[in-house]
């Protein structure tokens, strides 16, 4: 038996591929889970269908993914490119310092000023923090991949040194900003904590998928992800596709995070860098680099996480096991859809003549060549 | 003020310790052509799993050879994703790490409540009289045994060269009857195992116990040094040695009373700036390995 590339692929298969990943995700963390002491099913319920129990629970997972669905967004604008931002953890904390410094330097703005100038101070700061390994990349060649990487720590450190220092809660003494303005509080929705900048995502979203389906934008940005060398012949500048794609997906980080300060905290406070914009990498792969398949994730991720937080009080089951779901599903997502690609066969005679099987050697039946 | 000399070198060979693991164990994935971004988790769990050995059982040989073996497996998830299986290393890479790190947080806190104010045993400096010598024992092993030894193994054994036969151009190696898989996992467990060995530094040698920062992107930083060094063991020793220099020289002005002000966060930043800017002034126009980033497939 032995592994050959497939030359037509059924239409079953990719749906398929990702179901075996789903239940092959459930087999392996069940183990984790029963060590820590709780009944895996109970905790898969937990995690999945629990939050959506209650329209309250909805509300927290739509909450919990809003953050998700920019850093999510963000890294697929770029990877759709072949730009590989990883930055999207420093972009979008910057994106709430930007926001912080706007907030606390012009704090009695009313909200119909502060907000959008809020908003363009996060998307102006993960601009920037996009800009110098874009930069790097654009003129030296410098791999844009260990640049973004470097500056998501110099992120967590400016955000600490900011908070134990110039921006240190006055009142309270704690590494906290003081709360913003009263203009700076995004309107909620539905009455829960749900707040605009969930529609800012859904629209981000909706001007993603408009742009790469119907606009001859759309059709360059699609020709250099896929294949760079033939869309330079055909006259595409790759390189400038992925500069401006590297600034915008910066900028868009950048807003997820000035959403999360504007709508959620209404102050800069260290519990930001917990990774939104690391887990906007599996967002947007899992997504397929489509911006739809990023708001469907970027929902799942929001139950999960819910659900974590439910389980670890409900069955003392600790909440990080819903970043080891997470993790382990994206593994395993792209190593069955990537097996898909395969097909198992009978080793056939290579040479019709010869009188014998040609030999199984190991190099020949090692799974897709080596 | 006199400037303390001694002490700047001595902390400068310390810090650069774990680096000199991470890089050179990083070196030899990518020398065959893979990526490994899995580092900062594998720097992770080696710091993890043999903090959790030492404090569970006493003895450090034990949980080093635990710390390995956590290496070794990282190394083996991540050549199973993009060497058998193809997948985009970027994507293999970070999604290695996210689960490593979440694992060990989750084991953390079942284990040690969270806290972790657990401490344990740690190596005894050698040499503890002489100031610039006084350095743990891995400190040795990675500047005078692992780095001359990965050294001569790229340049002059046959193993070297199927590695970087197998970064170059695996057809051709192929050809020449090579197994590509056979090498890059080969190159990858090990490396993996060098990271973790590294990690293991952390909580084995310097701390004594383990925090959920304890890594802060020193696996990023050796990714970069790989690149800086373009590929070379001597010039990615000269690298670590360079950033353990800045930062020994920023945790010196953070104790000078003349930089008082300057926030501590800041000057914990410089040296990642300095990696930065040596990255683009040493980084232009470099030639990555030919196949790098490129899974194989036979045609």
């Amino acid at each position: 038996m032995r592994f050959v590339l497939r030359s037509r692929e059924p239409r079953w298969l990719g749906p398929a591929a990702v179901g075996v990943a789903v239940l092959l995700t459930l087999a392996l963390t069940a183990g984790p889970i029963r060590l820590a002491g709780a009944a895996p099913v109970a905790a898969f319920e937990r995690y999945l269908v629990t939050p959506l129990s209650t329209p309250n629970g909805v509300a927290e997972v739509l909450l919990s993914a809003t953050p998700l669905l920019f850093t999510g967004l963000a890294v697929a604008i770029a990877f759709r490119v072949g730009y590989y931002n990883i930055g999207a953890e420093g972009q979008f904390l910057a994106g709430a310092m930007a926001t912080t410094l706007v907030a606390l330097s012009l704090p009695d703005l009313p909200a119909p000023v502060a907000l959008p100038l809020g908003l363009l101070g996060g998307a102006v700061g993960g601009l920037l923090w996009a800009f110098l390994p874009a930069l790097l990349r654009r003129r030296a060649g410098i791999d844009e991949v260990v640049t973004t990487l470097l500056l998501n720590p110099v992120a967590v450190l400016l955000l600490q040194g900011l908070l134990n220092g110039p921006w240190r809660n006055p009142e309270t003494g704690f590494p906290d900003s003081a709360s913003f303005g009263e203009g700076y509080e995004m309107p909620v929705l539905f009455g829960s904590r749900v707040h605009a900048g969930l529609l800012l995502g859904l629209l981000l979203v909706a001007v993603a998928t408009v742009v790469m389906a119907a606009t001859p934008l759309g059709v360059r940005l699609r020709a250099a992800g896929q294949s760079p060398t033939a869309a330079g012949f055909s006259g595409i500048r790759v390189g400038a596709l992925q500069w401006r794609s590297a600034l915008v997906s910066g900028a868009v980080a950048g807003l997820g995070g000035s959403s999360q300060v504007l709508g959620v905290q209404h102050q800069l406070t260290g519990s930001l860098a917990v990774g939104y914009g690391y887990t906007g990498v599996v967002v947007a792969t899992l997504g397929g680099l489509s911006a739809l398949g990023v708001l469907a994730v970027a929902l799942l991720l929001g139950d999960v996480q819910v659900g974590a937080q439910s389980a670890s009080i409900a069955l003392q089951l600790p909440s990080q096991m819903g970043g080891v779901l997470t993790s382990v599903l994206l593994l395993t997502v792209v190593a069955a859809l990537s097996v898909r690609r395969y097909r198992l066969t009978r080793l056939t005679r290579l040479r019709p003549a010869a009188p014998e099987p040609v030999p199984r050697t190991p190099v020949a039946a090692r799974p897709g060549g080596d | 003020m006199d400037f303390p000399v001694v002490a700047v070198i001595a902390a400068t060979l310390t810090i650069a310790t774990p680096l000199v693991f991470g890089a050179l164990g990083a070196l030899l994935g990518e020398r065959a052509g893979v990526l490994n971004l899995g580092i900062e988790g594998t720097l992770y769990v080696g710091a993890f799993v043999g903090f959790l050995v030492a404090a569970r059982t006493g003895s450090l040989t034990l949980a080093v050879l635990c710390a390995v073996v956590s290496g070794a497996l990282a190394g083996a998830l991540v050549a199973l994703l993009t060497v058998t299986l193809g997948v985009n290393q970027h994507v293999a890479g970070i999604g290695t790490t996210l689960l490593l790190v979440a694992a060990c947080d989750f084991a953390n806190r079942l284990l040690f409540s969270g806290g972790s104010q657990t401490t344990t045993v740690t190596f005894d400096r050698w040499f503890a009289g002489l100031p610039p010598f006084a350095q743990y024992p891995m400190t040795y092993v990675g500047f005078l045994l692992l780095a001359p030894a990965v050294w001569w193994v790229i340049r002059s054994t046959g193993a070297g060269l199927r590695l970087s036969a197998v970064g170059e151009n695996p057809e051709a190696a192929d050809t020449a009857g090579v197994s590509v898989a056979a090498t890059r996992w080969t190159a990858l467990v090990v490396g993996g195992a060098l990271m973790a060995l590294g990690g293991s530094f952390l909580t084995l040698s310097l701390l004594g116990t383990f925090t959920l920062d304890i890594v802060s992107g020193r696996g990023w930083i050796c990714i970069a040094l790989v690149i800086f060094g373009r590929w070379r063991v001597w010039p990615i020793v000269l690298g670590a040695l360079l950033f353990g220099l800045f930062d020994a020289l920023q945790l010196q002005l953070a104790i000078t009373p003349a930089f008082g002000s300057v926030p501590n966060e800041l000057l914990i930043a410089l040296p990642y700036f300095v990696v930065i800017a040596a990255l683009a002034v040493r980084g232009r126009g470099v030639r990555y390995p030919g196949a790098y980033l490129i899974p194989y497939r036979r045609a």
